[in-house]
């Protein structure tokens, strides 16, 4: 036993009496370490390793009605490019057949006179583009990689014929678009840090949804609170072991993403220690308060599971963009304290300190982990009520 | 041997829904997450903050800008005057892109020379980026045809006609709901049914349970009915709200999806029963809850593609039951796919099915002794 | 009776004109309903009433947990609502269930109290030395309090509570679930807390035995004071009015049975060889052929149930109501006439071994008793016998199987009433019901019949309604023993059935297990009590996992008979055999 503190009073010693049973009893039913060291790797492995956006190998259905050298051309441009998988298709419906039953995401079609009109100024060659648009952000993503595999075989094609002003060598206005911060749109690097997020929340919001309802249940806070216990030290004394718990799981996040992932880090250390204990304490404030308003296990589980990972998932702009949202919907991503983390995670990764990014954010976080903390406070009293 | 497993599944039904707090979550929350969710999720982007930078000022550059500002996708939210201003409002994120028009715009323009305009990113979001500049190639192509055929310019070679099967106007959202469907669907049925037997553990009534004549695989079945058929209500309820406030278009046959989705609850609440088998504690089992169901969701192909993951994953995600749940749903509400074409579908979740339900009767009676 | 309501400067505790209510307007339930008393300095103070009398609501608004509607409570001179900090650092208060980390060691527990009270680390060691030489845990410190028999996790209860001294004690139900050895110990250790550091002690029971121990009883009924005063005076008026019968033919309880529908007789309780009944005012004994009468002394039981039985009478069943109906009376011949037999049986955990060689058999419509100190393997004997739990060795069958590997419908024989009644806490009373009737396949009219049978006989349709986890204590006996019933068992396994339930609970419970008996159920049951013990036809005494010694009630008292002790009660002869130093005696055929 050590409690360098207790000569200090008793409110201390009464605090790291707390904290040291809260220790014991997560030593006890590991259930608690798994979920703050089991789940964020598994998680981030999934995640780290397994989704990305950036497309390759789309499977494309090639169709020439006539095939000759210029079709061939524009199939070798798909066919050298990482992005397609080009598949030669007999005819039309064979390739529509393919695109039905999912073997291809989009057919490119020459008709027939495609060449003919290529060679003649008056009419364009039309080529013709069938894409499966179910998943409608793919096909975006797959159209815009073949309208530019398209503009390459064009310019190539310019040059050979050695069309100095040709329409493909000079169109009127050229875009040269720079990407800051993640040049080549590593999704890796924007989703792991928004995933480091997410699990936190869970992680945060699930040590602590279900403590004080057991305690409740197992008639042990009764004699908890006719000891000389303040609420205020209930309140710490839970606190501090998930947050020290929490805090280990996110190290174990950060280092992953850092080292597994290879995901740079350009902002200050201190910053990052910040902004995470922050963090944390409105997920752990966030689960505190659903176990004291369910009081009992069953339900404080239910609340857990419902309003912890798809709000984080779906409203934190992770994965959906919250400017695109309705604006009341975007109104009620204010509550979602994960939007805020996220941001400051993103510009702490790839950008770095950038004070009118990390301080409205770090204050609205700040305002969430009060709220939650005194709500809980006012909601537990000292009482049985 | 009926009628006792229908008073237990009775008994469960009144054990979830007598709480109002529980019934307010079994009932009321998907519904709400329908509604918030589909709005939430969608890839398409409005209101994109831009800044634009423009030192030229002619009526070229003007008729640029104004196509950015037209367009439904952009929203100018400043127009800067220095160059160092463009590093400010990116690492602020008060823009996301920065479109810059060179004083030597109109002059090269007019001239036949190529004229640059540059577009600095905010790639933090990766995914938000790519899109956004595809939406910024699109504005300059349809510039410089209007251009083209305004100046009697030589006109392109050869175009590209574009035509998208089953959501010709690639409404993400049409790709999103449906996905929302199979999540929710997935969350109530792993809530009734993973959590049940932990909480008779904990509550001391499991073992009053296994002295009447109920065997283990009628306790299991049970069990399973009250999630089996919440799952098919709220299944039922939330594809309804689907196509009628939602307009995601419904194309195919209800029998086919009512297959698909009898196949998948009878995998998710395998899954669920063998959670519930394992824990001994209500934290056990929402741990087990999580486990499970955060990878499901993140390997079904709901947000990101399957197609995109490395090999080894996507060999991981053949025994995720939401994964075929997922092309179940939205072959059938877009593409109207037939039972013939999904059955590479089907065979899948029902095995899923057969194997989790047999391993959740086969621990149950193996944790009892 | 309210002798003592005069404000001095020795009160422990001074309550005026208090109240509490719970629930919303109409609904609201007056659960301490205009209280006023006071409690003297350095005295034993018993708390007794019956089922959701108020006892726990007025402890807690003592302690400072509850807010009181009106009135106000002081406690060691403070205003509990005003200051209740105050009043919890100079205080100890130990809940029911003895509010202990079940996942934390004796020690951790301690620990964990001594710094929640501000122990100074140097008097730590003394202090702990002290309270685990008191209550007997030296040896346990590393022990999980999950892993303690319950008599263990009462005396670490109270040694928490204790490990700051107060200078007021509220115990709440200390005694519930914790046998006769652990309750005289505990009573050792609250005797000396009185005389050697002058604490007043404040305990709630529903053991009435243990009234007398008491300076002083409050009596509480429905959130009301019926009386204050010490336990001579409650039963000083009741002399001439207790007596004894005997008869030397026939079973005691049918005795019993029959002595309680005579109109001058309030009360009638097998008491050892006799069947104690209490008189109305100026009767005397009724005639009773080929019996004898024997004036007895009274006993604060007495009192409680006098002054109860007014307040209570219509809640007692009809009398002798068929409790099963005539179809299911076995015939005599129709089935074996042992109806469990268990031979050698024994059930390991790891190296520790629960049962050892336990063998035993019941009759058909015997009432069994098994009895033995916490974790003696009672319960771990009943759960094998269920088929809750395989043996690990041994022979056991109950109905002519072992339940654990026999089809399921052979479960439908048998009815069991677990620990602290496994109830579905959120269903109602009626759902509750008609659950574990069709999980029995009760169906259609008989279902309905059964039903109506449960609502009447346990006098349970004022609540049919109601949560079952709402029900005051005796009501979820009543329920959970209805829903063992539901299917009208052959046998019926009844775990610790009585415990915390009050005196008039039991009495009505007893009148039940006895009708019952007598339509040919086979009960078997553990209990705590061991005035119980006495209702038994034939019963074992287990320890360690050993059966110590079998027998009718009179061959196991007659086992403890002394000449110190010529007539000693089931109390003392279990205590004996307890704490006999000899070895087990095993099997018993």
């Amino acid at each position: 036993m050590n409690h360098p503190s207790a000569r200090r009073g008793g409110s201390l010693m009464r605090i790291g009496g707390l904290i040291h049973k809260e220790f014991l009893q997560i030593l006890r039913d590991p259930s608690s370490i798994a979920i703050a060291f089991l789940l964020p790797v598994i998680l981030l492995l999934i995640f780290g390793y397994g989704v990305s956006l950036n497309a390759k190998h789309i499977p494309l259905a090639f169709v020439a009605d006539a095939p000759d050298i210029e079709s061939a051309a524009l199939y070798a441009s798909y066919n050298h490019s990482a992005y397609f998988s080009p598949q030669i298709a007999p005819n039309l419906p064979t390739a529509e057949r393919w695109l039905v039953n999912r073997q291809v995401d989009a057919i490119v079609h020459l008709p027939s006179d495609f060449t003919a009109k290529l060679n003649t100024a008056s009419q364009p060659a039309p080529l013709q583009l069938i894409i499966n648009g179910v998943d409608a952000n793919q096909a975006r993503l797959t159209q815009a990689y073949i309208q530019a595999g398209w503009q390459s075989w064009l310019a190539a094609r310019a040059q050979a014929a050695g069309f100095e002003n040709s329409w493909a060598a000079a169109q009127p206005v050229e875009l040269a678009a720079r990407i800051w911060f993640n040049p080549e749109l590593r999704s890796r690097n924007y989703l792991v840090p928004g995933l480091i997020a997410v699990i936190m929340t869970l992680i945060g919001a699930l040590l602590t949804a279900l403590v004080m309802a057991r305690e409740w249940e197992r008639g042990t806070l009764e004699a908890l609170m006719v000891t000389s216990v303040h609420i205020n030290e209930l309140l710490i004394g839970k606190l501090v072991p998930y947050f020290v718990l929490g805090m280990g799981g996110m190290t174990l996040s950060v280092a992953m993403a850092v080292w597994l992932f290879g995901v740079p880090f350009l902002g200050s250390l201190w910053l990052l220690v910040l902004t995470s204990a922050l963090f944390l304490l409105t997920a752990l404030g966030m689960g505190l308060f659903i176990s004291i308003v369910a009081r009992n296990q069953f339900v404080a589980s239910l609340i857990a599971i419902i309003t912890t990972f798809l709000p984080a998932f779906m409203l934190s702009g992770f994965i959906f963009d919250i400017g695109s949202m309705p604006g009341w919907l975007q109104n009620l991503t204010y509550l979602v304290s994960a939007r805020y983390f996220i941001v400051i995670l993103h510009t702490l990764f790839l950008v770095g300190d950038v004070p009118a990014v990390l301080w409205p954010n770090t204050l609205a976080m700040l305002a969430i982990a009060v709220f939650f903390i005194a709500a809980s406070r006012r909601k537990i009293r000292k009482s049985l009520e | 041997m009926w009628q006792r497993i229908i008073a237990l599944a009775i008994k469960e039904f009144q054990a979830l829904l007598r709480d109002p707090k529980s019934r307010f979550v079994i009932a009321g929350s998907p519904l709400i997450q329908l509604l918030v969710f589909s709005f939430a999720a969608t890839f398409d982007l409005s209101n994109i903050p831009i800044a634009i930078y423009n030192q030229d000022g002619g009526q070229a550059a003007q008729a640029l800008v104004a196509r950015f500002e037209g367009s439904g996708h952009f929203k100018n939210v400043a127009n800067i005057r220095r160059e160092s201003d463009i590093a400010r409002v990116i690492d602020a994120q008060k823009a996301l892109m920065v479109l810059t028009i060179g004083p030597r715009f109109e002059a090269d323009l007019r001239t036949n020379q190529p004229a640059t305009v540059q577009l600095i990113i905010d790639g933090r979001n990766s995914n938000t980026a790519a899109i956004a500049l595809s939406y910024a190639n699109t504005l300059i192509a349809d510039f410089n045809t209007h251009w083209q055929t305004s100046h009697q310019l030589r006109a392109p070679p050869s175009v590209i006609k574009t035509r998208a099967w089953f959501n010709p106007n690639l409404e993400s959202r049409w790709f999103i709901v449906p996905g929302i469907v199979a999540i929710l669907m997935l969350v109530v049925v792993m809530v009734v049914t993973a959590l049940s037997v932990a909480r008779e553990r904990e509550q001391g009534t499991f073992d009053q349970l296994l002295v009447t004549p109920l065997r283990p695989v009628e306790i299991l079945i049970g069990k399973a009915i009250p999630g089996f058929a919440i799952g098919l209500l709220e299944g039922s309820i939330i594809i309804f709200l689907a196509v009628n406030a939602f307009a995601v278009p419904f194309e195919g046959h209800l029998l086919t999806l009512y297959i698909g989705m009898g196949l998948f609850l009878l995998s998710a609440i395998g899954i669920g029963l063998m959670i519930s088998a394992l824990a001994t504690t209500l934290q056990q089992a929402v741990l087990g809850v999580f486990l499970f169901l955060v990878p499901a969701i993140i390997l079904s192909g709901f947000a990101t593609p399957i197609a995109n993951m490395p090999p080894f994953v996507q060999d991981l995600t053949l025994i995720n039951p939401m994964r075929y749940f997922m092309i179940i749903l939205r072959g059938i509400f877009l593409e109207g796919s037939s039972f013939q074409s999904l059955q590479n579908q089907f065979w899948p979740l029902a095995l899923i099915g057969l194997v989790t339900l047999a391993t959740a009767r086969w621990l149950f009676r193996h944790r009892m002794n | 009776m309210t002798s003592h309501l005069v404000e001095n400067d020795t009160d422990a505790i001074a309550i005026q004109g208090l109240h509490k209510s719970f629930g919303k307007a109409p609904h609201a339930t007056q659960a301490v309903n205009n209280v006023s008393l006071h409690v003297p300095m350095g005295t034993v103070i018993g708390l007794i009433g019956p089922d959701g009398a108020g006892k726990t609501t007025l402890m807690r608004l003592m302690a400072g947990l509850l807010t009181p509607d009106a009135g106000s409570v002081q406690v060691l001179g403070v205003n509990v609502q005003k200051d209740p900090l105050t009043v919890q650092a100079s205080i100890g208060y130990m809940p029911q269930h003895f509010g202990l980390y079940e996942d934390l060691t004796v020690q951790e527990n301690l620990t964990l109290y001594a710094d929640l009270q501000g122990v100074p680390f140097a008097q730590r060691p003394d202090r702990y030395q002290q309270l685990l030489t008191m209550t007997g845990l030296g040896a346990f410190t590393d022990r999980l309090a999950g892993r303690l028999s319950g008599g263990m996790k009462q005396k670490l209860g109270l040694a928490c509570t204790l490990v700051r001294p107060p200078r007021l004690l509220l115990l709440d139900e200390p005694t519930v679930g914790v046998d006769p050895v652990s309750r005289r110990e505990l009573w050792a250790i609250v005797y000396q807390l009185v005389k050697e550091d002058g604490m007043t002690v404040l305990l709630s029971t529903a053991y009435l035995d243990e009234a007398e121990h008491c300076d002083q009883v409050i009596l509480l009924h429905e959130g009301q004071i019926l009386g204050q005063d010490t336990p001579a005076a409650f039963t000083q008026h009741l002399a001439g009015r207790v007596f004894g019968a005997k008869r030397a033919q026939g079973l005691r309880r049918h005795l019993q049975a029959e002595l309680k529908q005579h109109p001058h007789i309030l009360d009638a309780v097998i008491d050892g060889d006799w069947v104690r009944v209490l008189l109305t005012e100026q009767a005397s004994p009724p005639a009773l052929p080929d019996g004898v009468w024997q004036p007895l002394p009274p006993r604060f039981e007495d009192a409680f149930v006098l002054m109860l039985h007014g307040q209570r009478t219509a809640q007692t069943p009809p009398a002798l109501a068929p409790i099963t109906p005539p179809h299911s009376e076995p015939t005599a011949h129709a089935r074996p006439s042992e109806v469990i037999a268990v031979h050698a049986l024994t059930r390991r955990f790891g190296a520790f071994i629960a049962v050892n060689t336990v063998s035993f058999s019941v009759q058909r419509g015997e009432i069994f008793g098994l009895l033995g100190a916490n974790g003696a393997g009672k319960s771990t004997t009943f759960r094998m016998l269920c088929g809750l739990l395989p043996a690990s060795s041994g022979a056991l069958s109950v109905a002519g199987v072992d339940l654990f590997t026999a089809a399921a419908k052979a479960r439908a024989r048998i009815g069991y009433m677990a620990q602290k009644y496994a109830l579905y806490e959120v269903l109602s009373v009626m759902q509750n019901l008609k659950f574990f009737a069709r999980a029995y396949g009760l169906k259609g009219e008989h279902l309905s019949r059964r039903l109506a049978w449960a609502l009447a006989e346990f006098d349970l349709g004022h609540y049919r309604d109601t949560n079952s986890g709402l029900l005051p204590l005796g009501f979820k006996q009543r329920l959970a023993m209805a829903c063992a019933l539901m299917h009208e068992p052959d046998i019926l396994f009844l775990d610790e059935p009585t415990s915390g339930v009050d005196p008039i609970e039991r009495r009505a419970f007893w009148g039940r297990i006895n009708r019952l008996a007598d339509q040919g159920v086979t009960i078997m049951i553990t209990t705590h009590f061991m005035d119980e013990a006495e209702y038994c036809d034939r019963l074992v005494i287990m320890s360690q996992g050993r059966i110590l010694a079998a027998g009718t009630p009179a061959a196991i008292r007659a086992q403890a008979q002394t000449e110190a002790a010529p007539n000693p009660s089931m109390e003392d002869a279990f205590i004996a055999l307890i704490t006999e130093p000899t070895q087990p005696m095993g099997a018993i055929a």
